[in-house]
């Protein structure tokens, strides 16, 4: 069937069969690769992308379910050539090693961020607690959170 | 990854909608909202519907309100919803632990209660939370609405009393104020489902007990609760004691089954020892109210 | 957090991030190429069971199928079979039986994955179940049913045994010690589950005869010359490239069945097919770690003396013996089991034995068993303490190898290179507080609190960087690392290395190490890594050796240049070399600092028209390979403090406490993430990680349902020290450090949970401690790990 999906701000008109994965959609038919995946149950979320500001593990919905909907992945944090502070985060505390839970984290914490700018430690450990990170022992990605909140307003810190 | 079979989607605009579709596809068809049980066991090709009816545009089975001295949860509301609501930390403590617990933030987001109650995993946390409220639940067909209570709404793992062509429409709970209520889990691991979990309700009226409701779950406690129990703290003082001796009687109806969560005889253990914990809570919030 | 670039070592950030936070690594999965097509494979749902036939008309009839490869099919190609990395055979795919659940069946190859998928479920396989071994005690009994009945006159389970160390005189010294403590203990199997599964991309060009294999592995020339012995492809016509790797951890050094399938689906489709596994494949057929079954002893004196350590393993290799370890060593490096201590004498037996399970057995970053022998030493230790009656930091403070004991021989034989244990365990304690630990958790006791409160230690010698190539081979390929630098005229450089990152940061370290020894900016050095036609030939990234072995060559190679470099600047500045003198980044004349030349001048100046002394080619390229003299032994104290509930058996880790010392450090910054990373695991393995399997050999642990990691809730924020001995035959006096904390933390969780129990007399019980073992444990009946919990 076919379906319209805006991704990153650019609609995508295509036609899926309706068992489509939207990660698949997103990887597959528009090559946006960012967006990774780890297991078959949701309980990784390498796979956490954002559908209306929201993010939601995109190997448990199907692409015909995304029809409509404005979904956010790691390629559209970037905006205008300006990194998103969580971006500049994980780099500054070293929040990533293998970068595969990445792109999902960052999404995570965006929307963390965006409803609740001032995170203390817990509230970001519970925020992330259900996508894993094999590599980072989390310290470092709480700590890239943390830097997020701290930097929202200077965006102009060097990287 | 894995990869779910072939299967015809359609997506409902309307209650009547939504049934029709459901007559039309006939029995073979699935309701969708959040997907997240639903899906993963269509990816691992355990379920394999032939017609998936998505509803998560019905924003008429999306409403939380308390109306008539009951607070009404549409079935798409979604468990971050539930958390989220003001109106349920104000009346169901009960709720907002549970759905604190309840799979992670990301899937809360998605998952809807009334997909959790369908799908009906023996070991499902609202499940429990909702037989300790002693909710009823309105399910909607081709001939009109009928309303269950809950703790008859399950009729063994994986099934309810939803028959084809039926929709789960909302739960309805009556407020009781002055009540308190709690829930207590034991899990292996954030985001896992329960070894064993209890829920409990609580009134107290010049110092004795006037009301109580026990939700148990993960445990094959009949209908996710324990009556014995329940008439047993009625009349009595909240105090230790009684709640130990409520959470043993409440042990007493569970058939555990042993898995790789724990053997029998720790989530009978668990049945009791969380039961007596959230009676403990629960009378502690009533007291504060 | 981080500083400028320093021009050398020091913290910086990490130059791969750039890519990754913007989605831009490129992972196998990620790499698209035209006209390719995918692969699925088809497993067994059996632990044992003959194929009596296979099936695939169906598969073949639906539209989209391009190919169906059977154990028949690769019979005809002589590659039903391939050889292990410990000199045994697995089946790619099964022919005559299929010996574990989710043992490859079938391959099929698709226009989609989809596609792919929906043709499993029309292959027909009919199945004879057979009797199965899984519990591996019973592996030898005569009833066992023999699995391997493949190989020539076998009749039993068994594999091999192993011995190391001086027996008798373990014997004598056991015979009259004051105090002997046993311990029976179980290192259940675990799976390292990198969040990336395994997969590759095969594409064989017919008209070049070049195969092309993407795939993480975390040893691609390893790789390469593998598929030359088992193909029979000219190597040079095979080229493996490794992209971006979602995590390894060991999981990625062996060659898959789905490898072959995907290249033997090249073949004979002639277009690319990429196979992916997915996680229950992860989990239930790739690389699995552990399943070591341990009776340890211990000999000492009644004032906590300890003088002999005796162990008897009975180590469960699955249906094929696939570990990958230096040949000489089927039990892997095990035997350090003497761990940090002054003991005076010490012996081992390893029994290797098959069962109806996985192959694999080395993985899940464990420097090739030294996580089972420190597991066993530190629990042994805890043991002989609560024996004794005595703290145990103390046992362990009055054994520990004093630092004028180094260089060490061990009784095992293992030199240690170099340490001072008690500064770092004195560091480790300062650290936590541990007399005010001590004092609340007296005082809660005291106070008959329920909730109870553990303090675990564990002190742990590591054995990385394998090795001397006189030791230490794999199928005979020697494991010294080569580098390749080139300085480009403007003085940029390239650095090709043969290890492979999988998220250590290699293009920043090993930049980190040639701006040191060459005084340019790391963000003036490239790392190529991970193409074997883009680099030298070396074993890859496992063991922790890309410090120790990969990151030696780095600074050797590096150093040659400098030399060269000097040699062109005495030309340059007319001076005889033996005037010149080395500062960061430049030669210039010894008393006249600044009659000089730059490294970017020389670079320029070398390949110019400068007139070169006789002998000096020109240009500054340098190659090195990297024999390593000796392994290196970084080492560390780790202390973790827990809450249990005895009524619910839940463990809270409340702080831990990690002090390592992997000597020199290039990047502080990754070095601690490395650690954060493994201390996570010692979370995971000691409380959650359960991969069981019931009578019937089904896999219970085979999703991220069941196989539970660790997330950011169960993890305490780490508290970490250091300890700075350099080791003394490294060129930079690094040490490696990637699984240092992947060894040592699981005996600090667990002796911290049994330390909180033993106020109900509990001495001992096995990973991991969830909450339902826990619970038993205190009732007095523990859970037998490795089997289902009925």
């Amino acid at each position: 069937m076919q379906i319209t999906v805006t991704v990153n701000d650019q609609p995508y008109t295509r036609e899926v069969e309706p068992r489509l994965l939207l990660v698949h959609f997103l990887r597959d038919e528009l090559g946006l690769t960012g967006t990774h995946w780890g297991c078959d149950t949701s309980n990784c979320g390498a796979c956490v992308v954002q559908i209306d500001a929201v993010p939601v593990k995109s190997c448990t919905m199907l692409a015909v379910m995304a029809d409509g909907h404005h979904v956010t992945t790691v390629e559209g944090l970037e905006k205008n050539g300006e990194l998103d502070p969580v971006q500049k985060g994980f780099t500054e505390c070293h929040g990533l090693q293998c970068g595969f839970c990445t792109p999902g984290m960052m999404l995570t914490a965006r929307w963390l961020l965006d409803n609740n700018p001032d995170p203390d430690e817990s509230e970001i450990r519970e925020a992330i607690s259900g996508q894993l990170c094999r590599c980072t022992g989390y310290e470092n990605i709480v700590r890239s959170v943390r830097w997020a909140a701290e930097h929202t307003c200077t965006p102009e810190v060097s990287a | 990854m894995q990869v779910p079979a072939r299967f015809e989607y359609e997506k409902a605009t309307s209650v009547p909608h939504a049934l029709a579709l459901l007559e039309r596809y006939g029995p073979d068809a699935r309701v969708v909202a959040g997907g997240h049980s639903l899906i993963p066991m269509m990816k691992l090709r355990l379920a394999q519907p032939e017609a998936l009816i998505d509803i998560n545009d019905l924003r008429e089975l999306a409403h939380l309100r308390v109306e008539g001295g009951e607070l009404a949860v549409g079935a798409l509301v979604r468990h971050a919803e539930l958390l989220a609501s003001p109106l349920v930390a104000e009346h169901f403590a009960i709720l907002i632990d549970a759905e604190r617990v309840i799979a992670d933030p990301v899937v809360r987001n998605r998952g809807t209660v009334g997909g959790s109650l369908c799908q009906a995993d023996p070991s499902e946390d609202l499940a429990a939370a909702f037989a300790a409220l002693k909710a009823d639940a309105v399910v909607t067909g081709p001939g009109g609405s009928r309303t269950v209570p809950l703790r008859g709404f399950h009729q063994g793992p994986y099934e309810t009393v939803v028959e084809p062509g039926e929709l789960l429409a909302e739960l309805r709970v009556p407020v009781r104020h002055g009540a308190g209520s709690a829930y207590e889990k034991v899990e292996r691991r954030v985001g896992d489902w329960p070894v064993a979990a209890a829920g409990a309700l609580i009134l107290i009226e010049d110092g004795l007990i006037t009301e109580a409701g026990i939700g148990l779950t993960a445990v094959s406690a009949p209908g996710f609760t324990a009556p014995e129990a329940e008439d047993y703290l009625i009349g009595r003082e909240p105090v230790d004691a009684v709640f130990a001796e409520a959470g043993r009687r409440a042990a007493a109806v569970c058939n555990p089954h042993a898995d790789q969560r724990g053997p029998a005889d720790y989530k009978r253990h668990l049945a009791g020892e969380l039961t007596r914990r959230a009676l403990r809570k629960a009378a502690r919030r009533a007291a504060e109210d | 957090m981080t500083t400028s670039t320093p021009m050398g070592f020091g913290r910086m950030h990490r130059k791969e991030d750039a890519r990754f936070i913007r989605g831009r690594g490129q992972y196998v999965d990620d790499v698209q190429l035209p006209g390719m097509l995918h692969g699925a494979i088809l497993r067994s749902p059996h632990a044992h069971a003959r194929i009596l036939s296979v099936d695939t008309s169906a598969a073949e009839a639906l539209p989209g199928v391009k190919a169906v490869i059977t154990g028949e099919t690769l019979a005809g190609l002589g590659l039903a079979w391939m050889p292990t990395l410990s000199k045994d055979v697995q089946a790619v795919l099964a022919t005559d039986k299929v010996r574990f659940q989710g043992q490859e069946v079938a391959f099929v190859v698709a226009e989609d994955r989809y596609i792919a998928r929906d043709a499993l479920e029309l292959i027909e396989v009919d199945y004879e179940p057979l009797p199965s071994v899984i519990d591996a005690r019973t592996a030898l009994a005569e009833a066992a049913p023999v699995i391997r009945d493949d190989l020539d006159g076998k009749k039993d389970n068994h594999i091999f045994d192993w011995e190391a160390g001086d027996r008798a005189h373990t014997e004598a010294i056991f015979e009259r010690a004051e105090v002997r403590v046993s311990q029976d203990m179980l290192y259940p199997r675990v799976h390292p589950a990198p969040l990336e599964t395994c997969g590759a991309l095969a594409d064989f060009d017919k008209v070049t005869g070049k195969l092309t294999v993407w795939c993480p592995t975390q040893a691609p020339h390893a790789h390469r010359t593998l598929y030359a012995m088992v193909a029979g492809l000219p190597e040079h016509k095979i080229r493996v490239i490794s992209p971006d790797i979602g995590g390894g951890f060991g999981g990625k050094v062996g060659i898959y069945p789905g490898y072959v399938c995907a290249i033997v689906g090249s073949i004979v489709t002639g277009k690319p097919v990429k196979w992916m596994e997915d996680r229950s494949e992860n989990l239930m057929s790739t690389a699995f770690a552990r399943d070591y079954h341990m009776t340890g002893e211990i000999a000492a004196t009644q004032d906590g003396r300890v003088q002999a350590i005796r162990v008897k393993v009975l180590a469960d290799h699955g249906a094929f013996n696939g570990t990958a370890q230096p040949t000489k060593f089927p039990a892997g490096f095990f035997h350090v089991f003497s761990g940090s201590y002054d003991i005076e004498t010490a012996h081992c037996e390893v029994t290797g034995v098959y069962s109806n399970k996985a192959p694999g057995g080395v993985a899940y970053a464990c420097s090739f068993r030294i996580t089972e022998a420190v597991y066993l030493v530190e629990r042994l230790m805890d043991v002989l303490a609560y024996e004794l009656g005595m703290d145990p930091a103390e046992l362990r403070m009055k054994n520990l190898l004093r630092a004028d004991q180094f260089p060490y021989t061990s009784p095992t034989g293992w030199e240690y290179d170099s340490g001072d244990y008690p500064r770092t365990l004195a560091l480790a304690m300062e650290m936590a507080g541990y007399d005010k630990l001590r004092a609340e958790q007296a005082e809660r006791r005291a106070n008959g609190d329920r909730r109870l409160m553990g303090i675990g230690l564990s002190f742990f010698t590591e054995a990385v960087g394998a090795g001397p190539r006189k030791h230490m081979d794999i199928l005979g390929l020697g494991m010294a690392d080569g580098a390749e630098l080139r300085v480009h005229p403007t003085g940029k450089a390239v650095l090709r290395v043969s290890c492979q990152s999988q998220g250590q940061g290699h293009e920043t370290t090993f930049a980190q190490i040639v701006a040191e020894e060459l005084g340019i900016s790391p963000d003036d050095v490239d790392v190529v890594h991970g193409d074997t036609d883009q680099t030298p030939f070396g074993l890859g990234t496992y063991g922790s050796r890309s410090t120790p072995v990969s990151g030696a060559a780095a600074a050797m190679v590096t150093r040659k240049v400098r030399d060269r470099a000097k040699l062109v600047a005495s030309a340059m500045l007319e001076v005889a070399p033996d005037d010149l003198e080395w500062t960061k980044g430049r030669w210039s004349v010894k008393g006249d600092p600044k009659h000089g030349a730059t490294i970017q001048e020389i670079a320029l100046a070398s390949h110019g028209a400068v007139e070169l002394p006789e002998g000096v080619e020109g240009h500054l390229d340098a190659t090195c390979v990297y024999n390593p003299p000796n392994l290196t032994y970084p080492f560390g104290a780790y202390i973790c403090v827990v809450d249990v509930d005895p009524d619910t058996g839940q463990v809270d880790v409340r702080r831990f406490i990690a002090v390592d010392d992997c000597g020199v450090r290039i990047n502080p910054m990754i070095v601690e993430g490395q650690i954060h990373g493994g201390l996570a695991d010692g979370i995971g393995m000691a409380l959650m990680q359960l991969m069981a399997f019931d009578e019937d050999g089904n896999h219970l642990g085979a999703s991220f349902m069941d196989y539970l990691l660790p997330t950011a809730v169960e993890c305490p924020s780490w508290e970490l020290g250091e300890t700075v001995t350099p080791s003394p035959h490294h060129p930079i006096g690094a040490k490696g450090v990637g699984e240092s904390a992947t060894v040592g933390s699981p005996a600090a969780v667990v002796n911290a949970v049994l330390d909180a129990l033993k106020p109900y007399g509990i001495r001992h019980a096995d990973m991991p401690l969830t909450p339902s073992n826990v619970w038993r444990a205190i009732q007095g009946r523990p859970i037998r790990t490795d089997l289902a919990i009925t």
